[in-house]
């Protein structure tokens, strides 16, 4: 009655599902403070991912890149995120341009589409977890479709970061980790341009009262005085 | 004449010939009401006759002949096989009920005389008939046409109104598009033989684009007629203004004849099936379902509610077709019967049901005067027969066990269920979506249904006037009756009835769902028992047996005392019957949820209002984003073509001299 | 279908009319013990159902034949349904004829004749209930469906004996699927079954009324019915999770010995299950009724998102 498969690809597999939810999840989540938990909760998901993978294929160096992901996902940058929103006191959001269900039912389509697109890629892939692949893709085009439906911009950056969380696990799961050095660049990328993305916030918020993206497209060129 | 005496095909057109003689004597005295009643009933009789002709054809092989009528060379060409049967006894079975309730509900002083109305009913039976029988184009169209234009007059029927009138034209339009795409659709059938019979086409093998360009043209053509997005806007204004036994005839049966000739393109004329069609078909009719009951549900008008739930059943028919085409296409011939059962079912069924809530709804309207809902209510008190009746065609629409609507809708999930794996993966992912999409369709539905009987049934009656409506005639009860067993029947005995569509399968697939010498009438399987199974005789039993058990037990162990004092309403002491829910109060979630789908104008009364006034307009998004910018279009066009009329004689000689010219010189 | 086929069936049929009260009672001790109140009897339940059949039934002067047959029909649905849900054993005579599909057929049965009969009398009340109730349900019925779609997706039929054995047999491993139909399950029967965060069992308020604002007319034995109905709708709710999510010990085959056996497994489980709800119910604020749409919307994603999985990852 003991499944034949190992329990790590077991783990592996629910945790990919636990990946896909929390997707929808951030696509339906409303009040912003929750979208940085869920961010949380997904690198959190992914740091253990990350940790299984290393155990059942006996490769130690995933291990750095686990406490890489807590580091950084985990503790700073939700810390960042924390921060900012306390100080520019965004709190809640209303409607974003689609209303949720809508955006819940693309959100469907999306994952159909990206499964049937892994489908002859995880072919070719070697790894035992390579049906994982469409769910990773799923999840990076369903954080896309929250940065193109918020109206805010800590939402959209948040998919932005989440989009990284979804390729991290398409190398996990298809190649089982990518070269360290590619790693530490995109994390180094990805720190940096939270940084600047937190100045940019502030400068926003003293020039439109508001970090609603509708204010920009009223912006026109000044005409010289 | 066949080897047995007295051919199939005969009686068909004998039945045809005894419609279009009624007809004709109905012109004779057309004001005389109790001829005329007397004629419906002769009608009646005529249709169960055809039924049993077509019963007895459906399980015979296909015969053909030709009558000397028509073209020079190409004369009438009639066929009748098991599809052609199946849809004759729908007919006959539809319209016996249907004519039997006529004779007693037309009355006279209402804009045509009875005589008039009852012509141009038995022609539009008999050119139905004629549509369902032919063998070639020509008298396809023939009856085709025969069928709109007698369908128009009859919807026109108080033509003193001018909206009828506009509907009637609006009818008659979208009929000449549609029937435009089927004559296109022969043009690509033929093959560029010539032959434009049917049997020709059958044997003609299209290469290239061509039988997709048929069966688009098809689907477009026929969906006109049948009600499919974006072509349904007739229905809505089409059934309400019809008077209610002729509503029931075109939503019951006349919309299958669509069904039968996109079913007759589709299998049997064109030799082979592309996958996608079936997936266009599918998302063409899940997304008409879901439209047409969503729409339902804020109807304020009871037969609009009616046409838009029409429109939904057709949605569900043409999706099960579509599955069909998917299933048959992979070589799945099993699951393309089941869903193919599904399709013709479902057509069966709605025959049934939508006939007997628009006659329903036809002695409500005798009784009262009045179609708003807004202003019905408590209706079971006063019309019993009507009420109990109309309940049987509720619980059949909305598709609950042990009734009929549920057996297609289970055959379709089943379809549905169990898709193997497809070689388009993502038409396999998609199945599931889609069944979501059906199920949440008939859940509408059923809500749709509640609010229908019990805004106009139940409840206290909204106006006073409601206390003068009598119960429907003896005719109109016997009617009603009788389309209330066969929902039973239908529902109760599903193995039987598969039994007869499995003949269509054979004709159209090859395929039969129930195995040869299938005898368990009890148990529906359609795949097999440990798989899922349903037998809704035994449920029927169960619940019976439960409630009589019930009632005696509890008579027997306590009491069954019983009084009557005023409704406790939680004490609250002032209870007026405008305090029920209205039609706009039921439907309010519904529009609520599915905002997106709807244009909606509102007017709230704001605070400082003198005469505070709420007004919700829910109109069709089709209508404003396609048929407006058309009509403004063909508007425009023909005001510029307007500006070749300059009303002097002179110019239109020297035109014409021109052209002379014109033509002389190029063809020297 | 033998005499002991058929007398078993019954004796299925008698022991679920039997617990279902129970467990009401049960959920209600929980409920009062989790909210620091000392908590009634657990027998309270069959009390009430005997205190309502003694009385007289007052009905409403211009209620229609409907009204007083819509008890009678309710409760005979709830026990067809009870007949069909393999609680006890898989192999009973009902079992094939009814499957999954025509289950949650008969729930939606129940709904419009109860949702019909408050809508009879013509008080504001009665309406308001039925309008609420019939838009829970339109939502909850289509989640229910794809929940046992998933799993019958993965055992390959919708008979729910040939669910119950697949599931019961089937290796012990995490199933994502099933975790999401769960979770889906879950959420749709606190719906279905009138619990918090739709609606809630103890109000008197109208606003938050949906059920019994539809029972609101009803006296005596007609009530006594109802309330059965409802505790078996509960119980039913209740065997099907167990059925398809926990099917370690139902009997497989029918013999009356395996089902008494398997009497003390459920009595068990329903045990767990109750404490589990009434946790909920405790910790869980009622929701406001249009974000009901946005709860039986994610029980709906959850459950098709189960189905996607398992055919993306075949787990």
């Amino acid at each position: 009655m003991i499944s034949t498969t190992p329990v790590g690809f077991q783990l592996i597999n629910l945790f990919a599902a636990i990946l896909l939810l929390l997707a929808f999840a951030m696509l339906a989540q409303r009040r912003v403070v929750s979208l940085i938990d869920l961010f949380v909760a997904q690198g959190f998901v992914l740091a253990l991912s990350t940790a299984v993978v290393a155990y059942t294929t006996n490769q130690p160096h995933l291990y750095q890149s686990t406490a890489l992901t807590l580091v950084l996902k985990v503790a700073l940058l939700p810390w960042i995120l924390h921060r900012l929103v306390r100080k520019l006191d965004v709190r809640w959001e209303f409607e974003g341009l689609i209303n949720i269900p809508t955006t819940m039912l693309i959100g469907i389509v999306l994952v159909v589409f990206s499964f049937n697109l892994a489908l002859p890629i995880s072919q070719l892939a070697s790894t035992v977890t390579r049906s994982t692949l469409g769910i990773a893709l799923a999840s990076i085009m369903l954080s896309f479709l929250m940065m193109i439906t918020r109206r805010k911009a800590i939402p959209q950056v948040i998919g932005f970061l989440s989009m990284e969380n979804g390729l991290f696990f398409a190398a996990t799961s298809a190649t089982y980790g990518m070269p360290m050095v590619v790693e530490l660049g995109v994390a180094l990328d990805v720190l940096v341009g939270m940084l600047i993305l937190g100045v940019f916030f502030f400068q926003i918020r003293e020039q439109f009262d508001s970090l609603d993206l509708a204010h920009f497209e009223n912006v026109r060129d000044q005409p010289p005085r | 004449m066949g080897p047995n005496g007295f051919g199939a095909l005969e009686g068909v057109a004998a039945v045809v010939a005894t419609w279009m003689a009624i007809g004709v004597l109905g012109l004779l005295r057309p004001r005389d009401l109790r001829f005329v009643r007397a004629l419906f009933v002769g009608g009646a009789a005529t249709a169960l006759a055809l039924v049993a002709i077509a019963l007895v054809a459906l399980w015979q092989p296909a015969q053909s002949t030709t009558l000397p009528l028509g073209l020079p060379d190409l004369p009438f060409h009639l066929r009748i096989d098991a599809l052609s049967a199946l849809f004759l006894a729908m007919l006959g079975c539809a319209n016996a009920p249907i004519s039997l309730y006529s004779s007693g509900y037309f009355r006279a002083g209402e804009g045509t005389a009875p005589g008039l109305i009852c012509f141009q009913y038995h022609a539009f039976l008999a050119a139905m008939a004629m549509v369902l029988v032919a063998d070639d184009a020509y008298l396809f169209m023939v009856a085709w046409e025969s069928m709109a234009l007698a369908s128009f007059f009859l919807v026109t029927t108080d033509h003193r109104i001018p909206e009828i009138r506009r509907a009637g034209f609006l009818y008659l339009l979208i009929a000449h598009v549609g029937a435009t795409a089927i004559l296109l659709c022969f043009g690509v059938l033929q093959g560029g033989r010539g032959d434009y019979t049917f049997s020709g086409m059958r044997s003609v093998a299209l290469a290239g684009a061509w039988p997709s360009a048929g069966f688009f043209l098809a689907l477009f053509g026929f969906g006109a007629k049948a009600g499919l997005l974006p072509l349904h806007v007739w229905l809505p204004e089409a059934h309400p203004a019809a008077p209610s036994p002729v509503s029931a005839l075109m939503s019951g049966v006349m919309l299958k004849t669509a069904i039968y000739g996109l079913l007759r393109v589709t299998f049997d004329l064109l030799h082979l099936q592309l996958w996608w069609w079936g997936v266009i078909a599918l998302t063409l009719g899940l997304l008409t379902a879901l439209f047409g009951v969503v729409f339902a549900a804020v109807q304020t008008d009871m037969k609009r509610l009616l046409a838009y739930s029409s429109i939904e059943n057709i949605g569900v028919i043409v999706a099960a077709i579509g599955l069909a085409i998917l299933f048959q296409a992979n070589a799945k011939p099993l699951l393309a019967g089941i869903a193919l059962t599904a399709a013709l079912y479902h057509a069966l069924n709605h025959a049934f049901m939508k006939s007997l809530l628009f006659l329903a709804t036809g002695s409500v309207l005798h009784a009262t005067r009045e179609r708003s809902l807004g202003k019905l209510g408590g209706l079971i008190h006063k019309m019993p027969w009507v009420a109990a009746c109309a309940l049987v065609g509720t619980l059949a629409i909305a598709g609950l066990p042990p009734l009929n609507g549920f057996v297609s809708e289970w055959l379709l999930l089943q379809a549905f269920l169990f898709t193997p794996s497809l070689p388009q993966s993502f038409v396999t992912m998609l199945v599931p979506l889609a069944a979501a999409a059906l199920v949440l369709a008939v859940a509408v539905a059923a809500y749709v249904m509640v609010k229908f009987y019990g805004v106009i049934f139940l409840g206290r009656p909204r106006e006073s006037s409601l206390a003068n409506a009598h119960d429907a005639g003896r005719r109109e009860r016997a009617a009603l009756v009788v389309l209330a067993l066969g929902c039973l029947f239908l529902g109760l005995f599903p193995v039987n009835v598969i039994g007869g569509i499995d003949r269509v399968n054979a004709l159209l697939i090859a395929t039969t769902v129930l195995p040869a010498g299938h005898s368990n009438w009890l148990l529906l399987a359609p795949i097999a028992t440990g798989r899922s199974s349903y037998m809704p005789l035994i449920v029927f039993a169960v619940i019976i047996a439960v409630v009589l058990i019930t009632i005696v037990a509890i008579r027997r162990v306590w009491h069954g005392r019983l009084r009557r004092a005023n409704a406790w309403d939680c004490g609250y002491p002032l209870q007026t019957a405008r305090m029920q829910d209205t039609a706009e109060g039921f439907g309010q979630p519904i529009r609520q949820v599915f905002e997106p789908f709807f244009r909606m104008q509102r007017h709230l009364p704001s605070p400082f209002d003198e005469r505070p006034r709420y007004e919700v307009r829910v109109s069709d998004p089709f209508w404003e984003g396609i048929y407006v910018p058309i009509a403004r279009g063909a508007e425009r066009i023909a005001s510029v073509a307007g500006l070749i009329q300059h009303r002097r004689i002179g110019v239109y000689l020297t035109v014409s001299f021109l052209t002379l010219i014109a033509l002389l010189f190029f063809g020297r | 279908m033998t005499l002991t086929g058929l007398l078993l069936q019954i004796l299925q049929v008698a022991i679920a009319l039997a617990l279902a009260p129970l467990l009401v009672g049960w959920v209600n001790q929980c409920r009062a013990s989790l909210a620091n109140k000392r908590p009634p009897s657990i027998l309270l339940p069959y009390r009430t159902i005997h205190k309502l059949f003694v009385k007289d039934a007052v009905v409403a002067e211009n209620a229609s034949p409907m009204f007083r047959l819509a008890p009678y029909v309710v409760f005979g649905a709830m026990c067809c349904a009870s007949a069909i849900v393999p609680s006890l054993a898989t192999d009973v005579p009902f079992a094939s004829a009814a499957d999954a599909i025509a289950l949650v057929g008969l729930f939606a049965l129940a709904r419009v004749f109860i949702a019909l009969a408050a809508m009879d009398i013509g008080t504001s009340f009665g309406s308001l209930g039925a309008r609420r109730e019939m838009f829970i349900g339109f939502l909850a019925e289509p989640a229910l469906l794809m929940v046992l779609f998933t799993a019958s997706l993965i055992s390959g039929s919708t008979s729910l004996p040939t669910i119950v054995d697949t599931l019961a047999h089937r290796e012990l491993a995490i199933y994502p699927s099933l975790a999401f139909a769960g979770v889906a399950f879950t959420m749709i029967s606190l719906a279905e079954n009138a619990r918090i965060p739709i609606d809630n069992p103890a109000t008197h308020l109208e606003l938050t009324m949906i059920h019994e604002a539809m029972i609101l007319e009803y006296s005596a034995r007609h009530l006594a019915l109802l309330e059965w109905a409802s505790a078996l709708k509960l119980f039913n709710y209740s065997c099907i999770g167990i059925a398809l999510f926990v099917p370690f010990g139902i009997a497989e085959g029918a013999s009356g010995l395996g089902m008494l056996a398997a009497v003390p497994a459920l009595i068990a489980k329903l045990a767990v299950g109750g404490a589990a709800l009434a946790l909920i119910e405790t910790v869980s604020a009622k929701l406001r009724l249009f974000r009901a749409p946005e709860f039986l919307g994610a029980a709906f994603l959850l459950a098709v998102l189960g189905m996607l999985v398992n055919l993306l990852l075949g787990s």
